[in-house]
C-alpha cells in the first residue's frame, strides 16, 4: 500500500484549529522539523500538543508556542524553554505535566487498544490527584488513561513507500509509540526508499501505523548541549 | 573540608557493583560515570533510549541523533542498544535497572524526595524522575546539604511538591553519607575534615549519629 505524499503541505492536509497532535522527539532530538515549520505556516491554533518537551525558545515546538498556537501542552519536561515556563506560570498555557514513562506508556496504550493501566509513578504526588489508586503486591499504583491524537507527527531516519520506519540512535524516543496512537500518522523521513529496500527484520515501526509518509526537505538537527571530551 | 561536586560523584561511584545497570540523572549524577572503580563492570542506561552509554564524543564524532537524557551529545560502547521510550521505562518500572542516582532539591527523613517544581517560581517538569523513584529498588540522591540561603535540604518533611514518597535509601552530600531507614537519617560517613557537629547543625531532619563516624575515603 503506497503511503507516499508529495511534500509536507500534502502531509498535513486536514489539520485544523483545536485538534490534538502528538509530536515525536525528545528535546530537539528526533523531532519532525519540516512538519513543525509547516504548522507555523498554516497558523492552526488552539492546539493540544502531546510531546515530551516543547523544544527550545526558537526551535521545535517552541516556534508554535511563540506564535501562541498551542492552548494545551501534555509533556513531561519544560526544561530550558523560557517561553514555555513563562506561559505556564502566567496561566496563558494549560500544561499537563506527567511522568515521562507514563507519557510513553499512555501513547503506547492508546495505540494498542488498552484504555488505561496502573503505574507506581507519581503515587503520593500531585500527579496522582483525582486518579484512582489501587494496591498491587503491597504497593500503591495510580490509574493512567491512554492518549490518542487526531494526528501523530513523527520523524524517522529511513522509511519506505509502505510506511515502514527505521529510527536512528536516540532519535527513536517517543516516535514509535506516537506513530501507533494517531488517527492519522504522518511520518517525515530523512530518506524515503522503495518498498523492499529495508530489511523486514529491522523495521522499528511497521507501516500499518503510518498513513502518510514524505521525505523532509532539510533537517537542521540542532543540538541542545554539544558536549565533547 | 566539604566535598566538591566531583568528590560527591567519586563517593557515589564507590557504591557501584559488578553487573549493575545504572541510571544517572542530570547534574552531579552524570559525573559518576567518570569514576567507576577498577574491576567493576557496569552499564549506564539513559531513559531517552540507550543502554551502554560511553564517554562524551570527540568533536568529529558528535551526532545530533545520539544524546543522553540531559540532551548532551554522547557516544556508545560496544554492545550498546537503542530502544524507544516505552521500552526504556519498561526497564525502569520492571526493576531491570539496579541503581538510580539523581539530584534533589529536598529529601525527608522518611525517604520522600522533591526535585521538579517550586510553585509559582520554577517548573522544570519531572521528566523520568517520578518513574525512576517509584520503581527503583536502590536510589541514591546526590545533593548539597543546604540551599544557597544556608537552609537545610535534609528535612523532617519536604516543603516542595513531591517527586516520590518513601523511596530514597541513601543520600550523599558535600558533608556526609546518610542512609534513610525507620523514619530517620543515619549518619554513615563524614567528608574528610568535616565535623559531626557541623553535619548535625546543617541537618533539619532526624539524624541518628553513631559513636564513631568514619571519614569518607575519596
Amino acid at each position: 500500500m503506497n503511503k507516499v505524499v508529495k511534500n509536507v503541505e500534502e502531509a498535513l492536509i486536514g489539520i485544523q484549529d483545536g485538534m490534538t497532535l502528538m509530536i515525536g522527539g525528545f528535546g530537539l532530538c528526533g523531532i519532525p522539523e519540516n512538519s513543525i515549520a509547516q504548522l507555523v505556516k498554516l497558523n492552526v491554533r488552539d492546539l493540544t500538543c502531546i510531546s515530551n518537551n516543547a523544544g527550545v525558545d526558537d526551535f521545535g515546538l517552541g516556534l508554535l508556542l511563540q506564535q501562541k498556537q498551542i492552548k494545551k501542552m501534555i509533556s513531561s519536561y519544560v526544561g530550558e524553554n523560557a517561553e514555555f515556563e513563562r506561559q505556564m506560570l502566567s496561566g496563558e498555557l494549560i500544561v499537563d505535566l506527567i511522568p515521562q514513562g507514563s507519557l510513553a506508556e499512555r501513547c503506547r496504550a492508546g495505540g494498542a487498544g488498552i484504555p488505561a493501566f496502573f503505574t507506581p509513578a507519581g503515587y503520593g504526588t500531585e500527579v496522582a490527584e483525582g486518579k484512582e489508586v489501587r494496591v498491587f503486591n503491597g504497593k500503591p499504583h495510580i490509574l493512567e488513561e491512554a492518549l490518542t491524537a487526531d494526528y501523530a507527527i513523527v520523524k524517522a531516519w529511513k522509511g519506505d513507500t509502505e510506511g515502514n520506519l527505521v529510527f536512528k540512535a536516540t532519535a527513536r524516543n517517543f516516535n514509535p509509540m506516537m506513530a501507533m496512537a494517531g488517527k492519522i500518522t504522518v511520518a517525515e523521513v530523512e530518506e524515503l526508499v522503495p518498498a523492499g529496500t529495508l530489511d523486514p527484520n529491522f523495521i522499528h515501526t511497521p507501516g500499518i501505523f503510518v498513513q502518510r509518509i514524505f521525505q523532509g526537505q532539510k533537517f537542521e538537527k540542532r543540538i541542545e548541549q554539544r558536549t565533547t571530551r | 573540608m566539604a566535598l566538591d561536586k566531583t568528590g560527591i560523584a567519586k563517593r557515589i561511584a564507590q557504591e557501584l557493583q559488578n553487573g549493575w545497570y545504572v541510571n544517572l540523572g542530570i547534574g552531579i549524577p552524570t559525573l559518576v560515570a567518570n569514576y567507576i572503580p577498577e574491576g567493576i563492570d557496569v552499564e549506564f542506561q539513559s531513559e531517552n533510549g540507550v543502554l551502554g552509554m560511553g564517554q562524551f564524543p570527540l568533536e568529529e564524532e558528535v551526532d545530533a541523533d545520539l544524546i543522553n537524557a540531559g540532551k548532551q551529545t554522547i557516544t556508545v560502547k560496544k554492545g550498546a542498544s537503542f530502544f524507544d521510550s516505552a521500552m526504556s521505562f519498561a526497564m525502569i518500572r520492571g526493576q531491570h535497572v539496579q541503581l538510580t542516582v539523581l539530584g534533589a532539591m529536598e529529601v525527608s527523613q522518611n525517604g520522600d524526595i522533591a526535585n521538579w517544581k517550586i510553585p509559582g517560581k520554577m517548573v522544570k517538569g519531572m521528566g523520568g524522575a517520578m518513574d525512576l523513584v517509584a520503581s527503583a529498588e536502590n536510589i541514591i540522591v546526590a545533593m548539597m546539604h543546604s540551599n544557597k540561603a544556608g537552609e537545610s535540604k535534609i528535612l523532617k518533611e519536604c516543603t516542595l511538591p513531591l517527586t516520590g514518597v518513601g523511596c530514597v535509601k541513601k543520600v550523599v552530600t558535600e558533608l556526609a553519607v546518610m542512609e534513610i531507614k525507620d523514619g530517620a537519617f543515619h549518619l554513615i560517613e563524614r567528608a574528610p575534615g568535616v565535623s559531626v557537629e557541623e553535619i548535625i547543625s546543617k541537618t533539619e531532619g532526624k539524624l541518628i549519629v553513631p559513636d564513631q563516624v568514619p571519614e569518607m575515603k575519596i
